[in-house]
């Protein structure tokens, strides 16, 4: 079957939706099937017209950088029925600990310049393997930094892969862009991934299998059919 | 000795002004250099075979067992000669007739 290619972190400035639209057209031209885009209601109009017109299927995503436990509790209990995708931004290790052992999260993504504040750490790549919250990998900071910087960032992306891959914690490479040229064929962002450590077909599963089993997992969730997990409305009865 | 196994590429230019053939194969030893070092890019077999300027498709050529190695380098190439640039990997093939096939 063929594969079907994502990118589940797309930045579109609503304010420049001349760009915005640029980059959805060329990501439908670089082979992308599903795109998904934080916090979209600002561009909310204009992202059906653009899914009219390429054919691409968006996904509504959220991120968020909670200060403290109590904040991602709140968060998630308010937005996790709104969007089909919530990736929490970890700034600290006491919510990157809550958002990996919490469920309704679906991506963590770690700060890519601030290489103290990379908790992905053994405890924390078990804690999202047993609640099957993704690490989140952007390409953007390995295309545009350079020199010592991006040896630092290669280097604790190989520890946090090695640690996700020994703990079958789903990887999700994105490219969190904001501008055309550093989007990428998704074949070509995928080979980005052995510079992390990962192999021909991980690196492919995470820009195609992992991403699209999350969205198809929480669109069923989200569907009015939905009872449980394994359990689903098929056809409603007449009220007695 | 044993024929070292070779893998074509045809490769779509994305920059705002065409450049040399040259400065194409600088940028991309460049890249390849920054990631995997100079003895990892000596290992490559990197050789321009065509540049097509009209269609801005190059043809290269690299040993199959640093392809992988390659196409990363290539992904990570944000501008040539100074401006900026995106580089496509449109096809992969093992001869170049087969190459050319397919990006007709």
């Amino acid at each position: 079957m063929k594969r079907q290619f994502v990118d589940l972190h797309i930045r579109l400035n609503p304010r420049d939706q001349k760009t915005a639209q640029g980059i959805i057209v060329k990501a439908e031209k670089l082979g992308y099937s599903k795109v998904g885009v934080p916090n979209q209601e600002n561009l909310a109009g204009q992202i059906n017209n653009w899914g009219l017109q390429t054919g691409i299927d968006f996904v509504s995503r959220i991120d968020y950088k909670p200060r403290n436990q109590e904040d991602l509790t709140r968060f998630l209990r308010k937005y996790r029925r709104k969007y089909e995708i919530i990736c929490v931004q970890c700034e600290n290790k006491e919510t990157a600990r809550q958002a990996a052992k919490d469920r309704r999260v679906d991506l963590l993504n770690f700060p890519s310049l601030d290489y103290h504040k990379r908790f992905f750490d053994r405890a924390e790549a078990e804690l999202s393997s047993k609640c099957q919250s993704a690490l989140e990998i952007d390409i953007k900071p390995l295309l545009v930094l350079e020199g010592p910087h991006r040896t630092r960032l290669l280097s604790m992306l190989q520890r946090e892969v090695a640690l996700a891959v020994r703990f079958h914690v789903p990887i999700v490479i994105s490219s969190g862009i904001f501008e055309e040229k550093f989007l990428r064929k998704p074949r070509d962002m995928a080979s980005l991934g052995l510079l992390f450590g990962l192999g021909e077909k991980e690196s492919l599963d995470a820009v195609s299998t992992n991403p699209v089993a999350i969205v198809d997992r929480n669109r069923e969730k989200l569907s009015s059919s939905f009872i449980a997990p394994g359990i689903k409305l098929l056809r409603g009865g007449k009220k007695v | 000795m044993k024929r070292t196994k070779r893998r074509y590429l045809a490769l779509q230019l994305e920059v705002e002004s065409i450049p040399s053939e040259r400065e194409i194969m600088d940028s991309i030893w460049a890249a390849v250099t920054r990631l995997f070092g100079e003895v990892g890019a000596s290992l490559t077999g990197l050789a321009m075979i065509k540049f097509n300027v009209e269609r801005r498709i190059v043809v290269i050529r690299t040993s199959l067992v640093s392809l992988l190695s390659v196409r990363a380098s290539l992904a990570s190439i944000v501008s040539i000669a100074g401006s900026d640039a995106s580089v496509y990997v449109l096809a992969i093939s093992g001869t170049l007739k087969a190459l050319y096939a397919r990006i007709e």
